[in-house]
């Protein structure tokens, strides 16, 4: 910048001096003589006089008054050393910049080096490229701001490690550092002792001149120095490193020399395997990695196949070959080296291909995999079978299938065929099995099973009533009839086994059904109030009320157990009944309990289905969803839900029944043994009969099971919600079970479970954490390139490992 | 011939003085002590409420002060020595142990803006609002001597805060610019430096981060160099990673009015703030909500809040003259325990945290008393923010999917980072 000021500064000079000089020739030559002659005595001379001046200023007027322009000078008095300077150049007036014409001035007497200098200024005149303007202040603040931030981050980084270790420590006691308790060292403890008997003082004199240490334990002054310039810790863990590269570096080079000692050709053929299978392995992992690495070893693997295929090696035309090929005829040996040598030459010979459209035809297939339905808005088809609702996962292969134009086939043992499709079925029965029979194979023989049970049932259903009846009957009857309705009930546990099986297979279908048809709301956000996504649960309930006393305590803990047990009831039908009713669901009840109907015989029939002129909005739309809900009905055909809810119910009904407790010992008091029943009178005597429970909550509620083994007061000190850390509940029942307190574990034990996280002393000052804790990150940084040595070579050791062994074995 | 005889170690069975209580062996066999989970329970079920009752945080209020206590410093090296500057310049010097103040003296005129002591704790230093900063001895001035600050540096503005070096002699001020000075010298070594020199605790008013509100102060987190917290006007907490600042780590929140101060305990693990709402919080470092809440029906608006140094009081001054002293955990017992009663501390502690998600439980250890006003302000609170949320959710219902894109509650308040 200066420099480019310069040279335009040097421009007009120049042509001042020029205009000057033209404007001299117009004057008389005297004046012009004088004129000169003080430009050179001013410029020259290094103390002009006052005289100069005077005649300066005066040739400055002349000049002026020539000029026709009438030009004011400020002329004062001033000190000389502003005019005249020390490195003998001038400026021509008060207040004029020195030029480059004034600085030539003195080189008039080597007029070469005049020359020279002309010609410099002229090419600098020319030059014309100016340098950049800077940036702004601000922006090379930003800039440096920048730099200083990632510098401070990266610094800061440096406690990463301290830090998560610190998080990650199950106790942590404060302050960090503390120093080892216990007794230190006398000469720490006694700085003041002096050696005072002569003896002392001569034994001290010699230890000092030989730089001795004086105590055992400390260290000469180099030593000290020593140790100064590398601190304890790190020392330690330079040694540390030293000892075990030493180490290792020992280890392998025995290793190398014992192996490279053997001498068995099998040994080192199998080694040779080894080492292409590793290489191999090598290269897969580099072809993900590092591609690139790869194609070069591809290359390089192209080339040897080019000088193998040049050369011939391993062809049937050595030395060894032909011995061998003669050999072959009798030599069984023979001819299999010769066929193995053989193959490496196929082998090194062929040529690689590489697979490339796998991940194409991945992508292709992915694609398929991925339904459509995924995003869709579930429609409801059905209001009151559950199992109309939400999508299957069959659906993909449906819509398959439909794509195909195939008809969609049912084999003949559908149950209960709906009517809409009836005519269909015959057609297709006559046709080919298409794959969506594999995926309806689950279905089928759920429906096989439920046709044998269908067997049952219906003659079951006939029972149903009469199982009541008799239930009422039991309570009331005598002592005889219940002997018999014992059996009864034996057979009927029989039965009910089996239909268990079946019922919790139909379950867990039931639930994963019922998940996959909740889950497509769940991406919206969930209403619950106050719950966000991001945030978490408050820590504080935060009321108006004052706890003092223990019996506020308690007033609290029985208030949140009433609103709990508000709480659950309300919840507990949605929990405990099998899913099937939902809220609509409940509505529904309420009505048909006003109308009065028994619910019990609308529900046992079959349901009709009603045909209804669809209004057609969009027909193919309603046309898939009408072929969809045929297919689904086709395949529960078999399952009769209410049914089997109300089985269900039944049995649960049972279960909370009490039973007769019979406490006869047979052969007291009486003969016993095969055959023999004990009397009818002792069977009366000790048959104890327990009170009949409260009537059941869903006594009244058809569609409705309350599960009455739920006891609401134990609820309310029950954890509803898997807590967070857990994963299961499994997990947190375990942590829940396994005691604390010193009466079931020893002391030992109890003091290391019941540990405190943080320990603080009782005033000791905490500081914050320091540099010094930066050593042991240093260490952990020092310690991790050995771990990784050790990687590396862990599979090399390996493999020398099983060698080892390979090449015991052999031996043996 | 062998002799076999019946021999026991005294050290089992023989107490040690009088005063011990006798041995008794124990069978540790489970079926010997059933029921374990309900006994248990129940022991954790009376710990929790033992805790509640024995909650008494409240120790002491120092009074002296004839104008709000504006700030307040710690003693780097005694636990019972606190400095603590009013808003007519008055500063006081305290004796905790003794709860009584030992030393006055006119500090500034106007308020008291930062104080803090030098590391070696002999000397502290003051800024305040006649632009100035000044150095004063730690000891009282003797029998005659007058109270003169040891040096004062005329600044060319107001300096809102200052903080001290751990180990050197250095200290931080800021108020226009942020400056770094030598203790020795009168100038700053550098003005308006963004990278800091220590990791340690150098606190300034923070200018990177453009968020919704003003930031009050901020506090740097002892035990983890890169991480602070804020205090701020929107009543909530922001903890930075400062590596990366475009997103606080956690987002604090349950005051229901500006946030004036806030300081970590030496442990690192949790930290206290002061509100404009009257009220002081403990928030553990990681949780979005605060763990315990004191109040008094006399403190006033909290301005500053100090973490005794050995992590079990609590210092907080406020706007009508009072400096108190809490306890970091309420339901804690002073002094000295001996060793049974640490290990029945212990194990209480222990059985709690284990039952701590049984309702029962949770409710009580979790209920705290609210004044009514706070009560119904955070109520309203919640209350606005639920109904934003239904807003929010309602318009993204009824918008282009894509076009409403979900903003995470961290992400809400941090409007840019400014390079």
């Amino acid at each position: 910048m200066a420099k480019s000021k310069a040279t335009r500064k040097s421009g007009e000079t120049m042509k001042m001096t020029s205009s000057r000089e033209t404007v001299v020739q117009g004057m008389d030559d005297e004046e012009l003589q004088r004129a000169l002659a003080d430009d050179i005595i001013s410029a020259s001379e290094d103390e002009g006089g006052s005289d100069d001046e005077r005649k300066h200023c005066k040739l400055l007027e002349a000049i002026s008054s020539l000029g026709g322009k009438k030009r004011k000078k400020l002329t004062e008095r001033s000190e000389a050393s502003i005019q005249v300077s020390e490195f003998t150049v001038n400026a021509e007036g008060e207040g004029d910049k020195i030029n480059l014409s004034d600085l030539i001035g003195t080189l008039d007497k080597t007029p070469s080096a005049l020359i020279k200098t002309k010609k410099q200024l002229k090419n600098l005149q020319h030059n014309q490229s100016t340098l950049e303007t800077p940036l702004t202040r601000k922006e090379t603040e930003k800039i440096q701001r920048e730099v200083a931030f990632e510098k401070t981050s990266k610094e800061v980084s440096r406690w990463q490690s301290v830090v998560l270790q610190n998080q990650k420590a199950e106790q942590l006691v404060f302050p960090l550092n503390q120093e080892p308790s216990g007794p230190k060292r006398i000469e720490q403890v006694v700085a003041g002792w002096k050696a005072q008997t002569p003896l002392e003082q001569e034994i001290f004199s010699l230890l000092r001149m030989n730089k001795q240490p004086l105590h055992d334990p400390v260290l000469t002054p180099t030593e000290e120095a020593s140790l100064r310039a590398m601190s304890l810790e790190e020392a330690k863990i330079r040694r540390a490193e030293l000892q075990k590269t030493r180490v290792l570096q020992s280890y392998y080079e025995a290793k190398a020399k014992r192996e490279r000692k053997i001498k068995s050709k099998k040994y080192h053929r199998v080694q040779k395997k080894v080492m292409r299978k590793e290489y191999l392995k090598q290269f897969d992992e580099m072809v993900k990695t590092d591609p690139a690495a790869a194609l070069e070893e591809l290359k390089k693997m192209e080339l040897s196949r080019m000088k193998e295929r040049m050369s011939l090696k391993h062809q049937n035309s050595g030395k060894w070959a032909k011995s061998k090929a003669i050999m072959a005829k009798y030599d069984d040996g023979a001819r299999k080296a010769m066929q193995i040598q053989l193959e490496v030459n196929k082998d090194l010979t062929q040529k690689l291909v590489i697979p490339a459209d796998e991940d194409e035809e991945d992508e292709e297939e992915s694609a398929e995999t991925l339904p459509d339905f995924v995003n869709d808005v579930e429609p409801i088809l059905d209001q009151v079978n559950p199992w109309m609702r939400g999508k299957l996962s069959t659906e993909p292969m449906m819509q398959e299938e439909s794509n195909r134009l195939d008809p969609p086939v049912w084999p003949r043992e559908v149950g209960k065929p709906g009517e809409g499709w009836d005519d269909q079925e015959e057609d297709e029965e006559q046709m080919e099995e298409t794959e969506e029979e594999s995926l309806l194979r689950g279905f089928e023989e759920r429906r096989k099973l439920r046709q044998t049970e269908d067997v049952e049932v219906a003659p079951m259903s006939m029972e149903e009533n009469d199982d009541e009846k008799k239930a009422e009957i039991l309570d009331i009857s005598d002592d005889d009839e219940e002997a018999v309705e014992i059996s009864d009930d034996e057979e009927a546990v029989e039965i009910s086994d089996d239909e268990e099986a079946g019922l919790s297979n139909f379950t867990s279908l039931f639930h994963g059904l019922v998940k996959n048809h909740m889950e497509p709301p769940a991406d919206q956000p969930k209403a619950s109030p106050g719950a966000g996504q991001e945030e978490s649960p408050a820590l504080l309930e935060e009321g108006l009320v004052r706890v003092r006393t223990l019996e506020d305590v308690e007033l609290l803990s029985q208030d949140i157990s009433a609103s709990d047990t508000a709480l659950l009831t309300t919840q507990t039908p949605g929990t405990e009944e099998t899913d099937t009713q939902s809220a609509t669901q409940q509505a529904d009840k309420k009505r048909k309990r006003k109308k009065m109907i028994d619910p019990n015989e609308v529900l046992t029939k079959e349901a009709k289905v009603i045909e209804m002129p669809l209004a057609p909005t969009a027909i193919e739309d309603v046309e898939d969803k009408e072929e969809q809900r045929i297919i689904i009905k086709e395949a529960f055909a078999g399952d009769d839900v209410i049914s089997d809810f109300l089985k269900d119910k039944r049995k649960q009904e049972e279960a909370g029944r009490p039973k007769v407790i019979d406490l006869t010992l047979p052969g007291w008091g009486e003969w016993g043994g095969l055959g023999l029943q004990p009397s009818r009178s002792k069977r009366k005597r000790f048959r104890v009969k327990v009170a009949p429970p409260p009537p059941r909550q869903d006594q009244k509620l058809p569609n409705i099971i309350i599960a009455e083994k739920r006891d609401s007061s134990i609820a309310a000190h029950q954890v509803c919600q898997l807590p967070f850390p857990f994963e299961n509940p499994t997990q947190f029942e375990r942590t829940i079970r396994s005691p604390v307190g010193h009466t079931w574990n020893t002391q030992n034990t109890v003091q290391k479970i019941t540990a405190p996280k943080v320990v603080t002393q009782l005033g000791a000052i905490i500081e914050p954490i320091a540099r010094e804790d930066l050593i042991k990150n240093n260490r952990q940084a020092v310690t991790r390139p050995s771990i990784n040595l050790e990687s590396d070579q862990g599979p090399q050791k390996k493999r020398c490992s099983q060698q080892k062994k390979k090449h015991k074995r052999k031996r043996n | 011939m062998k002799v076999k005889v019946l021999s026991r170690n005294p050290d089992d069975y023989v107490r040690e003085t009088k005063l011990d209580i006798q041995r008794v062996p124990r069978n540790y066999d489970p079926s010997l002590h059933p029921f374990e989970v309900p006994r248990e329970y129940t022991r954790a079920l009376n710990a929790t409420k033992l805790e509640r009752v024995f909650a008494k945080p409240f120790l002491a209020s120092l009074d002296g002060h004839r104008d709000g206590v504006n700030c307040m410093a710690k003693h780097p090296k005694s636990l019972s020595t606190m400095l603590s500057g009013s808003c007519d310049g008055e500063l006081k010097v305290w004796n905790l142990t003794k709860r009584e103040c030992v030393r006055t003296l006119q500090a500034h005129e106007g308020f008291v803006r930062g104080m803090v002591v030098s590391f070696c704790g002999t000397s502290f230093f003051t800024v305040g609002d006649d632009k100035t900063i000044k150095q004063w001895k730690m000891e009282t001035p003797g029998y005659g001597e007058e109270e003169e600050p040891l040096n004062t540096i005329l600044g060319k503005s107001v300096f809102t805060s200052i903080d001290h070096h751990q180990k050197e002699g250095v200290f931080v001020t800021c108020g226009q610019q942020v400056d770094i000075w030598d203790e020795q010298r009168s100038n700053p070594i550098r003005s308006f430096s963004w990278g800091v020199d220590s990791f340690n605790c150098v606190r300034f008013n923070p200018v990177e981060v453009i968020m919704n509100m003003r930031s009050n102060t901020l506090c740097w987190n002892p035990m983890e160099a890169y991480n602070f917290t804020c205090s701020n006007e929107d009543y909530n907490l922001y903890t930075f990673d400062m590596r990366y600042l475009d997103k606080p780590v956690t987002v604090h929140m349950d005051h229901v009015s500006a946030v004036l101060d806030v300081d970590y305990s030496p442990t690192g693990k949790e930290f206290v703030s002061a509100s404009f709402d009257k009220t002081i919080r403990i928030f553990p470092k990681d949780s979005g909500h605060s763990r315990e809440v004191y109040h008094t029906k006399r403190m006033q608006h909290v301005i500053s809040i100090k973490w005794s140094s050995d992590n079990k009081y609590i210092l907080s001054a406020s706007d009508e003259m009072n400096i108190r002293l809490w306890k970091a955990n309420a339901a804690e017992k002073l002094g000295l325990l001996a060793p049974r009663e640490k290990s029945a501390v212990n194990y209480s502690q222990k059985l709690k945290e284990k039952f701590q998600h049984h309702p029962q439980i949770r409710r009580i250890s979790r209920h705290r008393h609210l004044p009514k006003s706070i009560y119904s302000q955070s109520k309203e609170l919640r209350v606005m923010k639920e109904a934003r949320r239904r807003k929010e959710r309602n318009v993204r219902k009824h918008s282009k999917p894509g076009s409403m894109p979900v903003v995470t509650e961290k992400e809400k308040h941090v409007v840019t980072v400014v390079k």
